[in-house]
């Protein structure tokens, strides 16, 4: 298992004298809350042009906290006017961003970077207030990663001609970014540190259960004098978002989300000589070999789905394992399963939180009758589970055909399917049977067998002997239907510059 | 071409000839039996063209994908080699790809001069990258934990390429598909039709493997209201380029919007090809005809000719 201090989930390890133990005494934990605690406005703007703005639209939306449903405050729903409004004032800014001087531009982000550092915590107990996700993942996984991408980002912005292979470039424009529920100010950051590293200006829409963050990084780029219009965050929903995304003031439009709605913002865009990058769902394969470290496999298949609720793109949310191990791997797994501390997400000790809404929830549930109705074997792990929120328990379905649902769909919760398989070969062409290609994994001690596993796998990013691993040195992204354009590394800088020649339109 | 040779006093008959198409190494004529006339500025009959049907483009496409695999793993000296080899069989018909630009394109015998040039200069640095894209696309990455991270270049697999207008960008992309391991498939309209198939017959008496480079020749009409659509949708074919006539709104892809009515004949190609493949994600490329063949032997155009992963491995046990 990857010994890696910063993104580390620190997970309780079965004791190895106990485990095969027919039953586990039950063990209470003493409740460990964060104790930090945040001050939440009633009210949230948007953010246009470097101030905050009442929406034209007159419409507003409540955010819940999804572990016990009270409503956090209320948010501004943008609608056509306030839309066109952001877009303009990322227009207007543009103008001077990208004649800034990179190396001042890049040092505008090296300082959020740093706010971020400073207010990390109070951005992560916010996160998993709005979000559901634990304390421990927001506090140790998503905040230290935010901030790492804005640094990263940040000593990107006078090296862009080493970045292209020594070709000119200048920035693609006014960007649309799309953002998930999963991971929202991650994916702000995901979104935002590279744009304007590159001399570009965004609008950023974050997900309509999850604005809180966003806005409070917008916070961030006022207290760090970001010039008024580089950065726009705007809220709302899904018709937001469509609006956004179809306005004919944006050069690029980038998107992070399901598949469905990918598709049909490509659809929209056809024709429109908009720049697209997309990251978009997938059906993650997880295979572990009959020589693979048990233990730390199993670590892996933990992390690789029920990290963050498996409300992650590119989770192991297929399991293959080789037939000789399966039946062994599987008592273990559950086992395991039952350490997996579901509950309130500011709980330090919280392994899995809650479901970031009620509509996610349904999914999950649909999905697992699905699971049942084809004659999958359902395990469900843990105790009763809070009366209040949006709950699941971590579930394991096992006697999985390729073609169950449960095989081929994203559930995007913390589901797992467990397939079989006898050599490599097949364990490879039943991995790359979806439409899907973002993340795979490989557990063997086979050094030579698990890079040309890597080699034969159809998917933007191999995990070998770990899983869920992030960076922003590492560019993330998917083949096939799982979308196209990197983020992170010099590869993903690319997605937000014109290079050279005038050919492309 | 259309020699008027006889050097006695009697006019000769010329043989006039039917290009086929090129599938999978074999010269089959059209599956509908449909041919089109191929005419000089003057209106002379040139030569006959094959009008590839959506069943030739299924087949070309097929045979692509049954040969991009073993394509994909020579290695890639040995995938330049066979790059430069095409441009050494070019080079000894250089005449006869100028005539055929000069007569079937309507440019001036310069104009067509240069075009070949570039063409055939194109092959020849598409075959030095083989071995060198992959150093300068890829990476490896200095990630904050113990371990070894790198990102690597892979063939994206079967490309489709759809050429109007200037057979130097066209025999770059083909140069620049093979070196990165991919198979093609060309879909050529008239005016560059000649030289297209002329490569395709270096390709059949070079080192190409059958199925690396397929050639068809399409009618505008056929492909805008068909064809397109089946590059568009058909799940083999994971990347397209297309170089379509310049419309001025979308030009260049300058900071404002583009607006306004594109012109007739490009915008609705590419539109079909970016509506069609929203439904299945491929890559989509659209550049101008005309575009400088220069500029296309960079990385950045390199980097749309493949996909890039990512492997993670712990350094630590």
């Amino acid at each position: 298992m990857s010994p890696k201090a910063r993104t580390a989930i620190r997970m309780t390890t079965p004791d190895p004298g106990t485990a095969g133990a027919t039953a586990l005494a039950p063990w209470d934990y003493a409740p460990a809350p964060e104790s930090l605690k945040v001050a939440i406005a009633p009210e949230h703007q948007l953010f246009i042009g470097g101030d905050w703005v009442k929406p034209a639209s007159k419409a507003w939306f409540d955010t819940a906290n999804p572990a016990d449903e009270t409503v956090l405050s209320r948010v501004a729903e943008a609608g056509e006017r306030d839309v066109d409004r952001a877009v303009g004032a990322a227009r207007k800014a543009l103008k001077s961003w990208r004649k800034t001087a990179p190396l001042e531009r890049g040092k505008l982000l090296f300082r959020v970077a740093r706010r971020i550092q400073e207010r990390s915590r109070e951005l992560a107990v916010l996160e998993t207030m709005d979000g559901g996700k634990p304390i421990k993942e927001s506090r140790d996984v998503d905040l230290p990663l935010v901030a790492a991408h804005f640094f990263h980002h940040a000593g990107w912005a006078d090296k862009l001609r080493y970045a292209t292979g020594g070709d000119e470039s200048r920035p693609v424009g006014v960007c649309a970014q799309v953002i998930p529920w999963n991971f929202p100010l991650l994916m702000a950051a995901w979104k935002i540190a590279p744009a304007l590293a590159c001399g570009n200006t965004v609008v950023l829409k974050p997900a309509e259960t999850t604005s809180l963050t966003a806005l409070r990084l917008a916070e961030i780029f006022q207290e760090c004098d970001c010039p008024p219009g580089v950065v726009n965050i705007i809220t709302g929903a899904g018709e937001t978002g469509r609006m956004l995304v179809e306005h004919t003031g944006v050069d690029k439009v980038a998107f992070t989300g399901s598949t469905s709605v990918g598709k049909r913002i490509a659809a929209a865009c056809a024709g429109t000589g908009k720049r697209l990058t997309m990251e978009l769902g997938g059906k993650g394969p997880h295979i572990v070999f009959a020589d693979a470290p048990i233990d730390q496999a199993i670590e892996g298949v933990v992390r690789g789905i029920w990290f963050n609720q498996g409300h992650v793109c590119c989770a192991g949310s297929r399991l293959f394992l080789e037939e000789s191990i399966a039946d062994e791997f599987i008592a273990r797994l559950r086992e395991r399963m039952q350490q997996i501390r579901v509950g309130d997400p500011l709980d330090k000790n919280t392994d899995l939180g809650a479901i970031n809404s009620a509509a996610q929830l349904a999914t999950i549930r649909r999905y697992c009758e699905a699971g049942v109705r084809e004659g999958a074997e359902c395990f469900v792990s843990g105790g009763p589970l809070p009366k209040k929120g949006f709950w699941h328990a971590p579930t394991l379905f096992t006697g999985v055909q390729p073609s169950h649902t449960v095989a081929r769909d994203e559930i995007f919760g913390p589901v797992l399917s467990v397939l079989t398989f006898r050599t490599p070969a097949e364990a490879a062409s039943r991995a790359n049977d979806t439409p899907y290609g973002l993340s795979a994994g490989v557990w063997t001690s086979k050094a030579s067998k698990a890079y040309e596993m890597a080699r034969q796998l159809n998917a933007g990013v191999v995990w070998l002997n770990c899983f869920n691993e992030f960076d922003p040195a590492s560019p993330f992204g998917g083949v096939k239907e799982s979308g196209f354009g990197r983020e992170g590394g010099k590869q993903g800088l690319l997605a937000y510059l014109r290079v050279g020649g005038k050919g492309e339109r | 071409m259309s020699a008027r040779a006889g050097s006695s006093s009697e006019p000769r008959t010329e043989v006039i000839k039917t290009w086929k198409l090129f599938i999978s190494g074999a010269y089959p004529r059209g599956e509908s039996g449909k041919t089109m006339p191929l005419c000089n500025a003057k209106g002379e009959l040139v030569a006959h063209l094959c009008a590839a049907s959506r069943k030739d483009l299924r087949e070309a496409v097929e045979a692509a994908r049954g040969a991009q695999g073993a394509w994909a793993r020579a290695t890639p000296y040995m995938r330049g080699q066979v790059v430069y080899r095409l441009a050494e069989m070019l080079e000894s018909r250089r005449e006869e790809l100028v005539e055929a630009c000069r007569v079937a394109g309507g440019v001036g015998r310069r104009e067509a001069s240069r075009s070949v040039a570039d063409a055939l200069d194109s092959l020849v640095s598409m075959a030095g990258w083989s071995d060198k894209a992959s150093m300068i696309l890829g990476s490896q990455n200095p990630v904050a934990g113990p371990f070894y991270n790198f990102t690597s270049v892979e063939p994206a697999g079967v490309v489709a390429i759809v050429g109007s207008g200037s057979m130097e960008c066209v025999c770059a992309a083909i140069g620049a598909a093979m070196a990165m391991g991919n198979a093609v498939v060309v879909v050529a309209t008239p005016e560059i039709a000649l030289p297209c198939l002329i490569l395709a017959e270096a390709c059949a008496c070079s080192d190409v493997p059958g199925g690396v480079v397929n050639v068809l020749t399409a009618e505008p009409a056929e492909l805008a209201s068909s064809l397109a659509g089946v590059i568009a949708s058909h799940r083999d074919i994971r990347v397209v380029h297309a170089w379509l006539p310049c419309d001025g709104a979308a030009a260049a892809g300058e900071a404002s919007a583009p607006s306004g009515a594109p012109a007739a004949s490009a915008a609705p190609i590419a539109t079909t090809l970016q509506a069609g493949t929203a439904e299945n994600l491929k890559r989509v490329h659209i550049h101008q005809s005309g575009a400088d063949a220069d500029s296309l032997r960079t990385p950045a155009f390199l980097s749309q000719m493949i996909e890039l992963k990512t492997v993670w491995m712990p350094r630590a046990v």
